[in-house]
């Protein structure tokens, strides 16, 4: 039966990839493009309500966007055979593709431990869900907002490799 | 760095540019 091919799960795989992946690179560029660059236009008394409200929605499909972007993208990799060689970035296969997914998983991971293990202990300070004082708040939001933005420039590479694996080489 | 990261401009270029070095590591691999 069709529905239970092998080749049909990579592509329910890939699709899963691809939404969550669209998910977390979405609220990425939400925070850098939108709303880091129009906190400081919004007037002091109306701040909260990006804070208290958007933030920590934004934030919670962010992270879980992350979080299965690398878990569908793991999976998929290992369904295609690939996944060592990728780790390897193609070294000894002679084959360019293997080389620019490798990277691009490389990259990936690197942002994925970014958001996990920077970028969301430090929000859940300036958010007030774990206690700091003002001084590890404001420690705390510069941190996350650099993370924030390592992140932003490695997603242009990080996207090369992905999609040009697929496309190009 | 933290200069060019707090920039939004620098950080797309810094982008680009380590897109122009992947592509140089993908092929200096191969």
């Amino acid at each position: 039966m069709e529905f239970v091919a092998y080749d049909w799960w990579t592509q329910f795989v890939r699709w899963g990839h691809i939404i969550s992946g669209i998910m977390w690179i979405g609220h990425l560029w939400y925070f850098n493009f939108t709303q880091t660059p129009t906190m400081p236009k919004i007037p002091t008394e109306l701040r909260p309500a990006i804070v208290r409200f958007i933030l920590p929605e934004a934030l919670f499909w962010f992270r879980w966007g992350a979080m299965f972007t690398l878990g569908f993208g793991l999976i998929l990799a290992y369904m295609n055979g690939y996944l060592v060689d990728a780790i390897k970035i193609g070294i000894g296969d002679n084959n360019h593709k293997f080389t620019a997914i490798g990277i691009g998983m490389w990259l990936g991971t690197i942002m994925w431990f970014n958001v996990w293990f920077i970028i969301m202990p430090n929000q859940n300070k300036v958010m007030g869900v774990t206690s700091a004082t003002p001084d590890e708040v404001n420690a705390a939001r510069r941190i996350a907002g650099l993370a924030s933005r390592v992140n932003t420039m490695l997603s242009i590479p990080m996207l090369y490799g992905m999609v040009f694996s697929a496309h190009f080489y | 760095m933290e200069k060019l990261l707090n920039s939004l401009p620098g950080t797309i270029i810094a982008g680009f540019v380590l897109t122009i070095v992947e592509i140089l590591v993908i092929h200096a691999i191969h």
